[in-house]
């Protein structure tokens, strides 16, 4: 339970479970060095995870959301990547450790499923080739019919039908659902203690985005791991996700437990988003309310609030929001948000103005 | 896969069939509609003075009296089971594969132009093999470090075999080697089965400046495939179940970005075998090359006409190897 | 009949140039040196005067490269000079050249024969005795029908040995029933070459021919076994008559000759048999075969173009290397035609005004140089017997006089004259000769407009299609000429006797027909006396240049390099300029 104060974070959250969280994440920062400039694709990211528990994060494309994902698999370790913070994963820092010690980790402890199926997998090797691979690498000791073995084992445990024949397919002869499944499948083959998926489900129609989550909702209480949900539909987390995590211009502007932060949203950015989300139990109207404008540049960071430009109250705020950053602070127990809004005006216009429409 | 090869076999052979129609209309019909006559032809197998009864009894010989259906039919029909002409006191066999006889000197052809592929073919496969070799190395370690001064230094180096045509490398080459120092005189071409360290050591200079051309070319195109491939999502992939980077770069990004590469090299290598001509014109290589110029400024038809089918061949032959290899490389293509 | 030894050699003579020393009668110096001979290098062009590096030192290899391949080395089915010198190696004609440098070398000397030939009273037979004691490489005795038969297979099989030309075929009196020729008429031969004993060749002719000797000097009367002729392929195994025979033969790779263990030095008073082995490239890039003339790793370029223009710069600029070329005269006139035929060139007078328009020193810089071309006012060049120095319509300093032309063109009674210039597209020396001509005939006058035609159809549909010029307005053509054989009946028939013009290959482009021109030609053809034939030959270059029908350009010349290693180097105008390549030995 360590109280965390930083520049921009605030403490990190009360989780459920006990004991030392499995992943913490203390002011992570990934900048990469480009032509253009400095650019800050995640400026002091905080949070914890547990095992068995779920971690949404949320946000457009931009937010810096995938950029984290991908720095705590230690993928960003180009030149051009500048990463600073503490990524403690069983209390090992992540940030610090070698490359190959990261390497190591990563496909064991470590595993992710991405977005698109199909461009993730190496079209010309099959299925069961590439699973046992990613077996093989922390199990150099097993036989490639053992391998293999377990391959099929992990088809099935996905739900392909006939494994033991589909191991030999290609990626092109699967269709969109079983790829997720078969990456699913390769994620999960050295039972990793976390996984993260980053949009698992974007690229799928909606009757197997259903299925998919619930693959992953039910290989998670089989498994115990982590999750971290990546995604930029609150509706995805809202069936899968313990916590939440919304970011907006690689800063973490909202952060809580899943019932609370849907119930009583505190940003006016998560307002928009779940605004945007389609939502089945009502009548579509304008299908989405999107956010309006575009994300920022994470070059030229707006001062003050990132997202005061785009922020329908800014104006409520006596011109704070354009010049000081706020703090994540505590709106509710374990629900923090970063906003200049006083508490009492965001609860009223959230429930006269936003509650109606959602 | 049994039937897939099948077809692109079958697909070949027709492929060259029309392109032997299509080649022999070039030569014999074109002109005929162009006005020259079956005498005019024939005249050109008797040099000078040609008198009217050494013009018919070539038409009559060679058979350039009859229609040009026939004459194309029976070229077919020399191609495949030889024919019997008359160039001397006793009745001559052209063997197959009868491409007719030479209207300079009235030798068969294919005895000729056989004997310039071995040079040939160990001209280009030992170029192929250098510049694949150095061409897709410079290119892959170049895209792993791109804007590193190997990089930037591999592709200055590259620009400039591009840039720099055979003639001058390969006059360069030879001027430094053969005649300066003079360490490599004297190069001539010596059958492999003959002598193999000769072999190599009189065509390492053809090759060096051949390859020096295409390992540019390769290693552009290999950096560009690599940068491409490399920030693919299964590279991506690869990286997450913790493979190590060089079995990343090999296995998975070398893997995908050879592949249209196969498909250039087939055609290059098709293409070099049908005659390399400026390097065996530097070299003074007896190969095919040399035998289509000749044939060219001799304007002896029925020597162009084979060399043409002959290049046809490889090149057709090439892109069937090719067409075999993608499928065999990537499994995508086997069922369509 | 149309000259295509040499011709060949233009395409590849985008060659050779130096400054021109020597003035047209200088070969005549030769005369009393060109017996004795030095060694050493000997400087520049001591090869066009002496034989270099006379000596008889045997063993080595010479080496012959060479660009392209030859027709064929066959040596009853080819027509380029160089294989003509070459053949002699391994093909002993009845009659040749003797192996030498300057005018020494345009004398015939016998070689299979004993003696020259002796024609008969009428000049209708020449008859030759072949020496006694001759063998083939495989020591069969040499006969007399071998000649013949030699004769008969290279002039009367024109389907098969297509690339020789057909003098004898022509020269010859025919059978009643037109003699098919050893293949198709394998019982029957020519009557008119009779052979009554093994040693005794007799030639009946249709009319008398002076010049036979010289025909006779072709490669096409070296004997041939017939038991050993198998037509097109004889080329692979050609039986020796000369010093050298044929140990192997790859079409367009090369051919290795070594010593003729049977070839009998008694027999042969001009061949020297020195080298233990020569060997012939074939398909040798020009550039390469130049860097081995320097190296010495080759001894002589076959073709005998002379060298790239790089290395004739390269050469040019070194003192040392320069001593070691030859700028020979190549036999050959590079000119232009007036046809006149096509108004107004019918008129002499607007002949005349081109003949002083044009500026020769601008044509001979667009050709190449001093070292391509020395500056010429006969048709007859300067190592043609016969040849004889004057000039018809002079210009201060050979660059053309306007206001002469013009008072011509008045007398022709034009002041202006539209025209077409014709030239080879493949020949860009000739395209820019004839921009230069242009350009001068543009300042009295005379437009012309320049039209050019590929090479190979030249002589045939283009410039040598009397119709054609006509339909076309061609009223000028470029033209070179060189001769088969060197003298001036050789030289100039073909291209100014009036009964020579066919509608078709025709080479008197001029279509001059001149009754005076015609006889004197008969005249020389019989003249058995070698000085009055010369001395008619000056007289009809004369006549024709006071016709003005042809205006000389340049006498071509080739620039050749001759390793100090090669022995015998002797640059002969018999075969255009070339090394004599009869006795080359090596000293490496």
């Amino acid at each position: 339970m360590t109280e965390l104060q930083k520049t921009t974070a605030a403490a990190a959250p009360q989780s459920a479970p006990t004991g030392d969280p499995f992943l913490s994440v203390r002011d992570l920062r990934i900048h990469f060095d480009t032509d253009d400039g400095l650019v800050r694709s995640v400026d002091g990211v905080s949070f914890d995870l547990h095992k068995g528990r779920t971690l949404g994060i949320v946000g457009e494309s931009g937010s810096g959301k995938s950029v984290t994902s991908l720095g705590i698999m230690g993928l960003h370790r180009s030149k051009r990547a500048r990463i600073s913070g503490e990524i403690l994963l069983n209390g090992e820092d992540l940030i610090a450790a070698g490359p190959d010690r990261v390497r190591q980790l990563r496909g064991r402890e470590l595993a992710m499923i991405f977005q698109d199926p199909l461009t993730a997998m190496h079209p010309y090797y099959t299925v069961g080739q590439q699973i046992v691979e990613a077996y093989r690498v922390h199990h150099p000791e097993a036989s490639k019919r053992q391998a293999r073995a377990r391959a099929i084992e992990m088809l099935d445990r996905v739900g392909i039908p006939q494994p033991d024949r589909r191991v030999d397919d290609y990626p092109h002869q699967f269709s969109g659902g079983m790829r997720q499944r078969a990456m699913i499948a390769m994620a999960l083959v050295n039972d990793p203690s976390l996984l993260i998926a980053d949009e698992p489900t974007t690229a799928l129609d909606v009757t197997v985005q259903a299925q998919i989550l619930d693959l992953i909702r039910d290989l998670q209480e089989e498994f115990g791991s982590a999750v971290i949900i990546i995604t930029h539909d609150l509706g995805v987390v809202a069936e899968l996700a313990d916590d939440i995590l919304v970011m907006y211009g690689g800063k973490c502007v909202e952060r809580g437990p899943a019932e609370t932060l849907f119930d009583a949203p505190e940003h006016p950015y998560t307002w928009g988003l779940l605004g945007s989300m389609p939502r089945l139990d009502r009548e579509l109207q304008d299908r989405l309310v999107p956010v309006k404008g575009t994300p920022p540049s994470l070059i030229n960071v707006p001062t003050g609030c990132a997202f005061h430009p785009r922020c329908p109250y800014a104006a409520l705020t006596d011109g704070r929001s354009g010049s000081e950053l706020p703090v994540l602070a505590e709106a509710a127990p374990g629900h923090y948000a970063a906003c200049h809004l006083p508490a009492a005006e965001r609860h009223r216009i959230f429930a006269e103005e936003i509650a109606p429409r959602l | 896969m049994f039937a897939y090869i099948i077809r692109r076999i079958l697909a070949a052979v027709i492929l060259l069939l029309v392109v032997s129609a299509v080649t022999f209309a070039i030569f014999f019909l074109l002109p005929r509609i162009a006005g020259e006559t079956a005498d005019q032809l024939a005249a050109q197998y008797i040099g000078k003075n040609p008198s009217p009864e050494a013009i018919a009894a070539v038409k009559q010989n060679l058979g350039l009296d009859q229609p040009l259906y026939t004459q194309y039919w029976n070229f077919l029909k020399g191609l495949v089971s030889g024919a019997e002409y008359k160039f001397g006191p006793e009745p001559a066999t052209c063997h197959v594969p009868c491409f007719g006889y030479s209207f300079k000197n009235h030798l068969e052809v294919w005895p000729e132009l056989s004997k310039r592929i071995p040079v040939t073919i160990s001209l280009a496969t030992g170029a192929a093999v250098l510049w694949l070799v150095s061409g897709v190395a410079t290119g892959v370690v170049s895209a792993l470090k791109p804007r590193s001064i190997f990089d930037r230094l591999s592709m200055g180096v590259a620009l400039a075999g591009v840039s720099l045509p055979v003639f001058f490398t390969g006059a360069l080459l030879l001027t430094l080697f053969s005649y300066e120092w003079p360490i490599l005189d004297n190069l001539q071409y010596v059958d492999f089965t003959d002598n193999p360290l000769m072999w190599a050591r009189n065509l390492i200079l053809p090759w060096i400046s051949l390859a020096f051309l295409y390992s540019a070319l390769y290693a552009r195109l290999t950096r560009a495939g690599m940068l491409e491939t490399m920030s693919e999502d299964y590279i991506r992939t690869a990286r997450a179940k913790g493979l190590a980077e060089r079995k990343v770069v090999t296995r998975h990004g070398l893997r995908a970005a050879l592949t249209p590469i196969v498909t250039i090299f087939g055609m290059d290598l098709g293409l070099l075998l049908g005659g390399a001509l400026i390097t065996e014109q530097v070299f003074s290589l007896q190969g095919v090359g040399q035998f289509a110029v000749q044939a060219i400024s001799d304007n002896d038809l029925p020597k162009i006409l084979g060399v043409t089918l002959l290049a046809a061949f490889f090149i057709v032959a090439c892109n069937l190897v090719v067409d075999l290899l993608y499928a065999l490389v990537d499994p995508r293509v086997r069922l369509s | 009949m149309r000259r295509s030894r040499t011709v060949a050699l233009t395409a590849a003579a985008a060659a050779a140039v130096l400054v021109v020393t020597g003035c047209s009668s200088s070969s005549k110096s030769g005369d009393s040196s060109s017996s004795s001979s030095s060694s050493g290098g000997g400087g520049a062009n001591a090869a066009t005067k002496n034989i270099v590096n006379a000596s008889d030192k045997k063993g080595g290899t010479v080496t012959f490269e060479m660009k392209g391949t030859p027709d064929s080395l066959d040596p009853g089915n080819t027509y380029y000079a160089y294989i003509y010198n070459f053949s002699r190696l391994y093909a002993r004609p009845l009659t040749t050249f003797n192996p030498a440098a300057g005018e020494e070398g345009n004398k015939l000397v016998p070689d299979l024969a004993e003696s020259l030939g002796a024609p008969s009273a009428d000049g209708l037979s020449w008859t030759y005795k072949i020496r006694k004691g001759l063998k083939y490489d495989d020591g069969t005795p040499i006969t007399s029908k071998d000649v013949k038969y030699a004769v008969e297979r290279s002039n009367f099989a024109p389907d098969v040995n297509s690339n020789g030309p057909t003098y004898f075929h022509d020269l010859l009196v025919d059978n009643d029933t037109p003699y098919a020729g050893p293949y198709k008429d394998k019982t029957g031969d020519l009557k008119s070459i009779e052979t009554p004993d093994d040693t005794t060749i007799v030639f009946h002719l249709k009319h008398p021919f002076a010049d036979f000797d010289y025909l006779v000097s072709a490669p096409q009367t070296a004997p041939v076994p017939q038991a050993k002729d198998t037509g097109a392929d004889y080329v692979k195994h050609i039986v020796s008559s000369g010093s050298f025979k044929f140990e192997s033969y790859e079409d367009g790779k090369q051919a290795v000759l070594v010593p003729n263990t049977n070839w009998d030095k008694s027999t042969d008073p001009i061949r020297k048999q020195l080298p233990d082995k020569i060997q012939l490239k074939m398909n040798i890039d020009q550039a390469t075969i130049d860097k081995d003339l320097l190296a010495g790793n080759a001894q002589v370029d076959l073709v005998g173009g002379g060298v790239d223009p790089q290395t004739q710069a390269q050469i040019l600029q070194n003192p040392k290397l320069k001593a070691s070329t030859d700028n020979a005269y190549g036999g050959r006139l590079v000119y232009l035609a007036i046809n006149s035929k096509v108004a107004p060139f019918d008129n002499v007078d607007c002949r005349k005004a081109v003949q002083f328009a044009i500026d020769k020193v601008s044509v001979q810089t667009a050709e190449g140089g001093p070292i391509r071309g020395q500056i010429a006012n006969t048709v007859l060049p300067p190592d043609i017997p016969g040849h004889q120095d004057f000039n018809l319509y002079e210009t201060k300093d050979n660059k053309g006089d306007e206001a002469k032309a013009k008072d011509a063109l008045k007398a022709c009674g034009k002041d202006g004259i539209n025209t077409v210039i014709s030239a080879r597209t493949e020949r860009a020396t000739e395209v820019a000769a004839a921009t230069s001509i242009q350009a001068a005939l543009k300042k009295v006058g005379i437009n012309a407009e320049i039209q050019q035609y590929p090479q190979g159809k030249y002589l045939t549909d283009s410039a040598g299609a009397p119709q054609f010029t006509q339909d076309h307005n061609i009223g000028l053509m470029m033209m070179q000429w060189g001769a088969d054989w060197p003298t001036g009946y050789g030289f100039l028939q073909q291209v100014v006797d009036g009964r020579a013009i066919k509608p078709s290959g025709n080479s008197n482009l001029s279509q001059l027909d001149d009754p005076a021109v015609n006889k004197m030609i008969d005249d020389a053809a019989i003249n058995p006396d070698k000085n009055a034939r010369e001395k008619i030959y000056g007289d009809i270059d004369k006549k024709v240049m006071e016709q003005a029908v042809i205006v000389p350009l340049t006498y071509f010349k080739v620039f050749l390099y001759r390793p100090d290693n090669a022995t015998n180097i002797a640059s002969t105008p018999a075969f255009s300029g070339e090394y004599d390549y009869l006795n080359i030995g090596t000293t490496k």
